[in-house]
Formats: structure tokens, C-alpha cells, sequence
């Protein structure tokens, strides 16, 4: 486990006779109380770990109701009941050659994350020659997750990372603090003559905005798949 | 009983009867699509049921307003686990469209725009069991919940109820929609908990 920001952490599980997952999908985890309640959230995968091994990224909810456990109580050889991974659509495919363009909102990262690891894993297939570009809009540099990570990753054109500030931004940035809008959409994305594939996950107000701005300066809506966590940053 | 949580105490569910098992209450309407929302004008809107004979009864706005409108209050139930109990729709039932409507078939696939899909049976629609909804909360149904008008299915998990439908085709075999196709249950209904395959 590992405290991933003052509120979220990546939790690393073993699923025995896990076979294969896909960059993008989530699991469910099904919590059971002593006295027999049971609740059922779903959660990004944020790995794409060979072997039956997996990793989760839990944004603490100050209202939630499974969250804080998660990132507060379980601990290191707990069991937990999971099922998955599951999902289809939101998928990353290596055999498509597209370029892709995440844009993450907060904990939307997770999935995203998940993709460009995927994609940063040596593979043969034509996906892993073309090039990624994420969009990450975060609160504060102290809120993103898998900063050294991206950092690390980060080698244009085969990953491009650019990063919005909404509250706070970095020591000595030459940008204020604002949030996403259209033209900065538009200047920070591959553009529409490359035709990519979008992968967009957030909160549904920040989903909903970018979409509907990709869609007004006419990337066509077929080639957008979305994720949308929820009011706050619960996942589907 | 599956693996507890000796630490995990939840939130209590009150002993609410109306819940399905795994799920929880939210006073919010969460949004869920898998794409950008269509934006469709009643001008443009039109709802089409095509049979397995391939007759097509066609209504426009206008026509499907001029329709016997029912006022529903029903509960809701989400395949990502929340609930929202008591939520009130303004539509016309899939009994009156079906009216004028012969046909043998027993499955259906609803259609969107924008080119959603989700397979329902036929019973499952009939029986004042599913309406076109074009009204939640005595307001016009906003873009982003499925306006101008959704199917309502509220027995069945939520992704059922099809946004921005604009048709029901009939068909003798049952065929999975998009989700289905994509892990997700042929049938869905909450209390037997069919999430997944």
C-alpha cells in the first residue's frame, strides 16, 4: 500500500487465477460487515501489472460510505471480496494504431493511469508506436497522483503530459491557477487531423464540459469514450 | 456471507425494504454515459417502433405529446450500486405506443441517438411496467439525463432505461445492446442482482 496524496491511496492486490486485465477497466469491491450489511463500490484499476496482481487507487470522500476504509483501515493481508476486472468500452486497444488523448479530472487519472502504463510496457502490437498525450487537471500540485511517475514516463511524442492547476499551481509557475476551459483545451491536445481516440474521466460536470467542447470544435463524438465518476469523484 | 470486514461497519440502510441487496441511497442523480451527450432538439426528435415485419409506426414531438401522458413515481436503481428511491417522470407509456403496434415478437432493442443500444423483453415493456419519459421532477428532461426523452424501466437496473431513445425494434431473438456486449447482464434485473455475466 501506498499513500498515494493526503486523501487517496494505492492499495496493491493479489487475485488469485487472475488471467488478463484490460487498461481502463475497474473491479468491484463488495465490503461485508460484521453483522452481515454489505456495500458494493467499483474502482479503477491503476495497474497494468503482469501476473495476478493488481493495483486500485482510492480517493478518500469526505461523505463516503466505503472509501474511507479503504484508505484509512484496510491493511496488508486483509482479504478482500473483488470481482473483475470488468468493463469493455472504456478499454485501451493496443492492436489500434490511433493516436490517444487522455484528459483526466482529479482521481479520473486512475484508468488513464492505468492506459499509459499499458502503453509505456514494451509490446509489438502498432498501438505502442503511436503516440499519447494526457491532460491532467488537478487541484494542486499535492493532489496528483503518480507525479515522479509521469514525470518519469513523460518522453514526447510518445507521452506528452500537461497539467492544469485549479487551485493551486507549482512554486515559480508562470501560469495562475484557473480552471480548464475551451481554448486551453484546444491548444493542449493532439489536434482533430490526427483523428485520435479520447479517453475523458472525471467528475460528470468536468466530463460533460470537455466533451461537449470537443465536440463544438469538431472532434467526432464516436471517437470520445467517458468515464464519469459521479458528483465528486465516485466511480460508475 | 462472504469475507468481512471486522473493521467495517457502513452505513447503516435504515432496514430499507425498497433497496436492492448491494446497493446504497443517494440523494444526487449521478450521470453515466459512454460518450459526449447528444443534443437534441424536439424539432428534430422523432420515435420510431419498427416491428419484426418491419412496419414502422413514426410519432414526431407534437404527435407523441398529443399521447396519453402518465405521471410515475418510481424507484431507480443503478447498476454502479446507488439507488435513488421516489423519483417522478412525466411520459407516455410503452402500453399506448404499442396500441396500434402487432406484433409476435418477444425482445426488443432500444435505440439512441448517438448510438446506444440495450436489449429489454418485450413483457418487460408492457403491463405499466415502461414509459418514454420526457419530464423528471416536472421538468423538461435535461441533455445529460437523456433528454428530450428516455426509455423507463425502473424494475430493471438503470442502464436499461436508454437515453436520448428515439426507437424499440422488435425482434424474435433476444441480441445484447451495447453494454451487454460489454460485460454487463443480458437481463439486469437489481434484486437478483444480475450485474455481470
Amino acid at each position: 500500500m501506498t499513500q498515494e496524496t493526503r486523501t487517496a491511496r494505492t492499495l496493491r492486490l493479489r487475485l488469485p487465477g487472475l488471467t488478463s486485465h484490460r487498461p481502463g477497466q475497474h473491479v468491484d469491491v463488495r465490503l461485508t460487515a460484521p453483522d452481515g450489511y454489505t456495500a458494493v463500490r467499483s474502482y479503477s484499476v491503476a495497474s497494468a501489472r503482469p501476473g495476478d496482481e493488481l493495483e486500485l487507487t482510492v480517493e478518500e470522500l469526505s461523505d463516503g460510505e466505503v472509501s474511507p476504509y479503504l484508505v484509512h483501515q484496510v491493511a496488508v493481508g486483509d482479504q478482500l471480496e473483488v470481482r473483475g476486472p470488468v468493463g469493455g468500452w472504456f478499454v485501451w486497444d493496443p492492436a489500434d494504431p490511433s493516436p490517444v488523448q487522455l484528459i483526466a479530472g482529479g482521481s479520473g487519472v486512475v484508468p488513464l493511469m492505468a492506459m499509459v502504463r499499458a502503453h509505456a510496457a514494451a509490446g509489438s502490437a502498432p498501438g505502442y508506436e503511436a503516440p499519447f498525450r494526457l491532460l491532467y487537471s488537478v487541484r494542486s500540485p499535492d493532489s496528483a497522483y503518480y507525479g515522479p511517475e509521469l514525470g518519469d514516463l513523460a518522453q514526447p511524442p510518445i507521452l506528452t503530459v500537461d497539467y492544469v492547476y485549479t487551485r493551486v499551481a507549482p512554486a515559480g509557475s508562470l501560469t495562475p491557477p484557473r480552471r480548464l476551459d475551451a481554448p486551453t483545451l484546444l491548444a493542449s491536445i493532439i489536434p482533430v487531423s490526427q483523428n485520435p481516440a479520447f479517453f475523458i474521466c472525471g467528475a460528470t460536470a468536468f466530463v460533460e464540459s470537455v466533451s461537449d467542447w470537443l465536440v463544438q470544435a469538431g472532434y467526432p463524438a464516436e471517437r470520445i469514450k467517458t468515464e464519469r465518476y459521479g458528483g465528486t469523484g465516485v466511480t460508475p | 456471507m462472504g469475507i468481512v470486514s471486522p473493521g467495517f461497519f457502513g452505513r447503516r440502510r435504515r432496514d430499507d425494504p425498497a433497496l436492492p441487496p448491494g446497493q446504497y441511497l443517494t440523494e444526487s442523480f449521478p450521470v453515466l454515459s459512454a460518450g459526449p451527450t447528444p443534443r437534441i432538439t424536439p424539432l428534430e426528435w422523432e420515435f420510431t417502433i419498427t416491428t419484426e415485419t418491419g412496419q414502422v409506426h413514426r410519432w414526431n414531438w407534437d404527435e407523441f405529446l398529443a399521447l396519453k401522458q402518465d405521471d410515475v413515481t418510481r424507484d431507480i436503481h443503478c447498476v454502479t450500486s446507488w439507488s435513488k428511491l421516489g423519483t417522478s417522470w412525466r411520459g407516455v407509456s410503452i402500453d399506448t405506443l404499442f396500441e396500434s403496434v402487432e406484433s409476435d415478437a418477444e425482445f426488443t432493442m432500444a435505440h439512441s441517438y448517438g448510438g446506444y443500444t440495450t436489449n429489454v423483453p418485450l413483457d418487460d415493456l408492457l403491463g405499466g411496467k415502461a414509459w418514454i419519459a420526457h419530464q423528471f421532477d416536472g421538468e423538461a428532461l435535461e441533455p445529460a439525463h437523456g433528454g428530450p426523452a428516455r426509455l423507463l424501466v425502473p424494475h430493471l437496473y438503470f442502464w436499461k432505461s436508454a437515453k436520448w431513445v428515439r426507437g424499440l425494434e422488435l425482434l424474435n431473438q433476444d441480441e445484447p445492446g451495447f453494454w451487454e456486449s460489454n460485460g454487463y447482464h443480458m437481463y439486469g434485473d437489481p434484486w437478483q442482482e444480475q450485474r455481470y455475466w
